[in-house]
């Protein structure tokens, strides 16, 4: 029975998760056209519901109705299976991320997020990161197509260079917080002793390296456009396309969920246990703060899209190994010595 | 070896990158709250002044009759092939007046060279820039479609006074 119940508890944790991403995913793309749109001075897509709500839906049913072309020269299997690949590595990884604080409902503990207690949680994050690269790499090796294969090897020339700074920023976090579980993480960083502050840094590296982990401007050098067609993704269509687009997506809300537990406190809210609130009120409004603070990254992320041009390839090899690899080795050792200091 | 200085070179400011990135995103951030330049088409209608080139008409007199006095000029004149004119004959003072006068929508490429060789000033370009059609046929514009009264092309008969 308490098995059951356990099994009962999870799987509702995913549904909703799942539902959250999906719904979060879809409108992400729609408000990426509206930004874009608004930073042109454009008004964006307005036309199907009020002011072009519907549009997702609209994308989804044109992408599924479209005809599914392999190319003749691919390898079918690899072709069908990167995508989902893709999907595969985008949608497990938040399972390990906490979005609320533990609350008790019927005298039952219940941990907001999927797998809690994980003790190499932020080890599971980075590996499947990790795993995401061969979904873009097989793709464009599979396509049979020289602009796929640019796009994938770039991709993972790309990626591999920057999970270095990112692995070397997240151990400056982890000195601090003296686990891998990202619950602890979170915890540890209470009050204003956001690592954002603590390790200004590390935060930069962090963030550029995800902007490079998730293929978004200004290092979309993988697809870059005018140079590779369409790059890894240049031989897919219909739904092998739109899930290379979801995971493009659900990768960015992965690396904003990253940001906030491991740099901004996560769910925590300074101060708010001051204000006396009853155990339900705190959970929700931590909760909110959660999810408010992943929204303004997901922001931040398509704002940088459109205000910074692309890096050409061999500046981003510069940066990614000379400036920012000593950068977050130098985090790291400022994060030993601040936490010699503080602890 | 000595570094040679370049004028392109970039100061210390330049390089650490980051203050640019925060000029360029308060940049579109600003943007985004301006007014914004899209005009929603099929709700508010482009207003086009008297230099616009839609297309081609035929002008039509005040009594109804065309002005036109089909000497061919613009059909012999348009690159594209678009005109085709069949003369005949009238009881009027200027004698002759187009039986059938022809423009196919698509394959005129609104150049304007008709208008402007016009000894009558007899075919302008109206402002009128919705033209669609679902078959070959329809593309076809007659007599009909062509005849336009002149009080409705008064601003384009003024500029191409002055401009001409
Ligand atoms: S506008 Fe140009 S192409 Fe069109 S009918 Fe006149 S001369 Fe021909
Ligand atoms: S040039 Fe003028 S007058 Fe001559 S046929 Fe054409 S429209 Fe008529």
């Amino acid at each position: 029975m308490e098995s059951l119940i356990i099994a009962g508890i999870a799987l509702v944790k995913v549904l909703i998760l799942a539902n959250i991403i999906l719904l979060t995913v879809s409108y992400l793309v729609y408000f990426e056209r509206k930004i874009s749109a608004w930073a042109q001075s454009r008004v964006g897509p307005n036309r199907v519901g009020y002011a072009g709500l519907l549009q997702p839906f609209a994308d989804v049913f044109k992408l599924l109705l479209k005809e599914d072309i392999v190319p003749t020269q691919a390898n079918k299997t690899i072709h069908t299976l990167a995508p989902f690949l893709a999907l595969f590595v985008a949608f497990t990884t938040y399972a390990v991320i906490p979005w609320g604080p533990d609350v008790t409902i019927f005298g039952r503990v219940i941990e907001l997020s999927v797998v809690p207690n994980i003790n190499a949680g932020i080890l599971y994050v980075l590996a499947l990161t990790s795993i995401g690269v061969y979904a873009i790499t097989l793709s464009g090796w599979s396509s049979g197509s020289k602009y796929s294969l640019l796009g994938g090897v770039r991709a993972s020339a790309q990626m591999i260079s920057y999970e270095i700074s990112m692995g070397f920023s997240v151990a400056g976090v982890l000195i601090f917080s003296q686990s891998l579980l990202p619950s602890e993480i979170v915890k540890s960083q209470s009050g204003l002793m956001w690592n954002a502050f603590l390790q200004p840094i590390g935060f930069i590296t962090f963030v550029t390296a995800a902007f490079a982990e998730t293929n978004r401007l200004p290092f979309d050098l993988p697809e870059a456009e005018p140079e590779l067609v369409g790059g890894f993704h240049t031989e897919y269509s219909s739904m092998k396309f739109a899930a290379f687009f979801l995971a493009e997506y659900a990768n960015m809300m992965i690396a904003s969920a990253l940001i906030v537990t491991l740099y901004l406190g996560g769910w925590q809210v300074p101060y708010l246990e001051k204000l006396g609130l009853s155990a339900g009120w705190e959970a929700i409004i931590q909760v909110a703060a959660f999810f408010t603070k992943l929204v303004f990254l997901m922001f931040f992320f398509i704002w940088v899209r459109w205000s910074i041009p692309r890096f050409r390839y061999d500046q981003l090899m510069d940066i990614g190994w000379k400036v920012m690899f000593p950068l977050a080795l130098l985090n790291v050792l400022w994060a030993a010595v601040l936490a010699m200091l503080i602890k | 070896m000595a570094v040679k200085k370049r004028m392109k070179d970039f100061t210390l400011m330049e390089k650490i990158y980051l203050p640019s990135i925060v000029a360029g995103l308060s940049i579109t951030l600003q943007n985004m709250f301006k007014p914004k330049y899209t005009m929603e088409y099929p709700e508010v209608k482009f207003m086009p002044s008297g230099h616009y080139r839609g297309r081609p008409v035929l002008v039509q007199e005040e009594d109804g009759g065309e002005r036109c006095v089909a000497c061919g000029l613009c059909s012999r004149v348009c690159p594209a092939l678009a005109i085709d004119i069949q003369a005949a004959e009238t009881e009027r003072e200027k004698e002759r007046y187009p039986e059938r006068f022809e423009i196919n929508m698509l394959r005129c490429i609104f150049c304007g060279l008709c208008e402007e060789v016009c000894p009558e000033e007899a075919i302008v370009m109206s402002k009128e820039y919705e033209i669609a059609f679902t078959n070959r046929q329809d593309a076809i514009y007659g007599k009909d479609k062509l005849l336009t009264p002149i009080a409705d092309l008064q601003e384009r008969i003024e500029f191409l006074r002055n401009n001409k």
